[in-house]
């Protein structure tokens, strides 16, 4: 049943919010509906929350993501974008209609309602939050990530509990490699598309034979970003891999870890580093002077860096990324996204609000598309593979590992000089089709699963 | 990657590592000596140090002032917090002194977040420590080093005030045995809102010598406290001289392992920890254990 409103925040323990438009008549319509089944319900029998969840006035989509721990700002800002993503669904917006033209308001006639949830990037935290969204508000969708340990756990529960798993940021090539599941998608770049997409501009750039320096957080989404760096760099760019520092996620220190790579004579270092730890170890990283004999990378982008650490250390960096809003003078969709979000919140989306705004958007055209929250159903709709415009132009998702085919952004950082803005912070060096960049589907060893 | 050099600047590192981990941990150790409160506020206590430096500094742009701000705001929070809430929790069970002090160290990091944001803070190091030393076998961040001398004439500080003075003198006979204090007519309740005061001091202190270190998040001091309650049970919990001792084989730790394994520094950490618990419970320089 749909929850009414409410606003309730408490660290670590639960954080829930529905939305509060239409509520007693979402709640008075769903209520009776434990009553009343669609007619098309009958030849199918009911699986996960269906049909419960869609039979009322309203659907419930949990989020959860990290508010807290290393990784919440940028949880923050993935919130904000499925937050504002709803708002248009339910409002039938001119950029929601652009992605997903059969949209009208709200997705098959239903209003879209959510609760949020504070993770802290743990994964156990992560399927607690949604376990209970699945049995309390019967949700119909699930959206998690950030940490990919995360969306990883997730796509395991929406696999068991059948109910569909948008992956917000996950890095790891493992979310749609061989942790992919039948119920998840994934719309973000990640570690196979950011080396094949930044490593031949990476050679071009610094030449061939460099030695390469690693530091990376000790997870998944850590470990193959690592790994598909390297391979790439090291096979097509004759590089080499002088030291790979494996750190905690969340460390308080990185000075052990820097001294090991200013003393490995390495070229160029690369922080795979992500959230606050990307902030702290390249602030450390300048305070131990490895910026002075090295070259820093950011294979994996991360929202907020450049306006956390600064043009003045960021400057020259060579990063890749799904979005980045300078793009906007040749997306005409990510110009009204940035103007939307802006207007909203009062800054320039990063690349996790995009990437959640489009999750939605395309949960929207699939459901719409299906004609049913019949999870097979919209799943199917999912894997026609249906061409779809975005915010970075012409998507589609990849049926065999459910990721979406779209391109990625190398960027480079602006100095603080150059800026011709206050966001100013990266230019946008080159938007590679996604397609040439990706593995072949089976390659990292997804087999999807069941739909029932 | 193991060479000669790499050793010593590894080596080096852990020293000033463990430096700032020693100061924190005093703190901690000082209430728990006297008062037998478990702090578990002391990492927030910690963060609100930087907190209150930063918004001095940004107000002052004065690196003395904004340490001084924050080692003074943690102290007056410190005794306010001890009248308030902590004295009622003195005759209560070890369990309910640990819920308050976490608690209490979710609000305090709740309000920080609450009014500045997620967003990391950044203090700089005043400009006659900024940049980096050549040390002869390596370059070291001069700020680091700063650090470390700020460390020491802190830790002799306290050291002079708890051996040197009267009071000092009270609050270690209160660490061995507070009814015979108490029975001699010493004013205990007095005795413990000062030792409060001055280890909450410690951890606010700490907080802004640290920040130009790392910067600032409302969760800075949740990572650090984990570590200060390793060096702790490693000193021995209540020992002053175990804290710095405790900080410095830390220090080691971390560092040395990094050179080897830096996956498994944190673990060994936790290794040794275990090893000083088995092979002598009360730590290394616990007097007694607690009941």
């Amino acid at each position: 049943m749909a929850k009414s409103s409410g606003n309730s925040t408490s660290r670590r323990g639960f954080l829930q919010r529905a939305a509060v438009t239409g509520a007693g008549l979402g709640a008075f319509s769903a209520g009776g509906a434990q009553f009343f089944m669609p007619a098309f319900a009958a030849d199918k029998p009911a699986i996960g929350t269906w049909p419960a969840g869609s039979s009322g006035s309203s659907v419930f989509v949990g989020l959860t993501a990290p508010r807290t721990g290393t990784y919440a700002v940028q949880g923050e800002d993935e919130l904000k974008g499925a937050q504002l993503a709803i708002e248009h669904i339910n409002s039938g917006n001119a950029l929601i209609k652009a992605i997903s033209p059969k949209t009208t308001k709200g997705i098959l006639g239903k209003e879209v309602k959510y609760g949020i949830a504070d993770d802290g990037a743990k994964p156990n935290n992560g399927v607690q939050n949604i376990s209970r969204f699945i049995s309390e508000n019967k949700a119909v969708l699930m959206m998690g990530g950030t940490s990919s340990a995360v969306a990883v756990a997730l796509n395991k529960l929406a696999q068991r509990e059948k109910v569909i798993h948008l992956a917000m940021v996950s890095g790891s090539n493992d979310t749609t490699g061989k942790d992919c599941v039948r119920y998840g998608f994934r719309e973000c770049f990640y570690g196979q598309t950011a080396a094949a997409g930044i490593g031949p501009v990476l050679v071009k750039a610094f030449g061939k034979g460099k030695k390469a320096a690693y530091l990376t957080p000790d997870y998944t989404y850590g470990h193959t970003v690592q790994k598909s760096m390297s391979d790439y760099l090291n096979k097509e760019g004759g590089w080499s891999t002088v030291t790979n520092q494996v750190c905690p996620l969340g460390a308080p220190d990185y000075s052990s870890f820097l001294l090991n790579i200013a003393n490995s004579g390495a070229d160029i270092f690369l922080n795979i580093n992500w959230g606050h730890d990307a902030v702290l170890s390249i602030q450390q990283a300048k305070q131990f002077g490895v910026l002075d004999k090295q070259k820093l990378v950011v294979p994996y982008q991360v929202p907020f860096l450049a306006r956390e650490v600064g043009g003045d250390l960021m400057g020259g960096v060579y990063a890749s990324t799904s979005y980045w809003w300078g793009i906007e003078d040749k997306y005409p969709l990510a110009k009204m996204f940035n103007a939307e979000f802006s207007k909203k919140y009062g800054y320039m989306p990063e690349w996790g609000a995009q990437c959640t705004y489009l999750q939605l958007a395309l949960w929207a055209a699939a459901v719409e598309d299906a004609g049913s929250f019949y999870p097979p159903d919209v799943i199917k709709s999912y894997e026609k593979g249906t061409k779809r415009q975005s915010m970075v132009g012409e998507v589609h998702f990849r049926p065999e590992d459910h990721q979406l085919v779209r391109p990625v952004i190398i960027v480079r950082g602006k100095k603080a000089a150059d800026m011709k803005g206050k966001e100013d912070y990266w230019d946008v060096l080159e938007v590679l089709p996604g397609e040439p960049l990706m593995q072949k589907p089976d390659e990292f060893g997804c087999k999807l699963g069941d739909y029932t | 990657m193991f060479t000669w050099a790499n050793l010593v600047s590894q080596m080096f590192n852990g020293l000033v590592l463990g430096a700032l981990l020693a100061l924190i941990s005093s703190g901690l150790t000082i209430i728990y000596g006297t008062l037998g409160v478990l702090n578990l506020a002391h990492g927030a206590m910690f963060m609100m140090g930087g907190y209150a430096g930063y918004l001095a500094f940004t107000a002052t742009g004065s690196y003395v002032l904004a340490v001084a701000a924050g080692a003074l705001f943690v102290m007056v929070l410190g005794v306010v917090m001890e009248r308030v809430i902590i004295r009622h929790f003195y005759s209560r069970p070890n369990e309910d002194q640990l819920l308050v002090t976490f608690g209490l160290s979710i609000v305090f990091v709740e309000l920080v977040r609450f009014f500045f944001g997620s967003l990391s803070r950044n203090v700089p190091p005043p400009a006659w420590a900024s940049g980096v030393t050549p040390l002869g076998f390596m370059l070291y961040p001069t700020y680091r080093l700063v650090v470390v001398g700020i460390v020491v004439v802190a830790l002799l500080v306290l050291y002079f005030v708890l051996y040197r003075t009267r009071l000092g003198m009270i609050v270690r006979a209160g660490i061995e045995d507070s009814t015979m204090v108490d029975s001699l007519g010493i004013n205990v309740f007095r005795v413990f809102m000062v030792v409060f005061g001055i280890g909450a001091m410690a951890a606010g202190f700490a907080g802004i010598v640290n920040a130009p270190v790392v910067s600032l998040t409302p969760e800075v001091g949740e990572m650090i406290l984990v570590q200060t309650f390793v060096v702790v049970v490693i000193g021995g919990v209540g020992s002053f001289p175990g804290a710095i001792l405790g900080g410095l084989i830390a220090g080691q730790i971390l560092s040395i392992t990094s050179m080897i394994n830096p996956g498994y520094a944190y673990v060994m950490l936790f290794a040794a920890m275990t090893l000083v618990l088995l092979v002598r419970p009360r730590g290394l320089m616990g007097l007694h254990s607690r009941d």
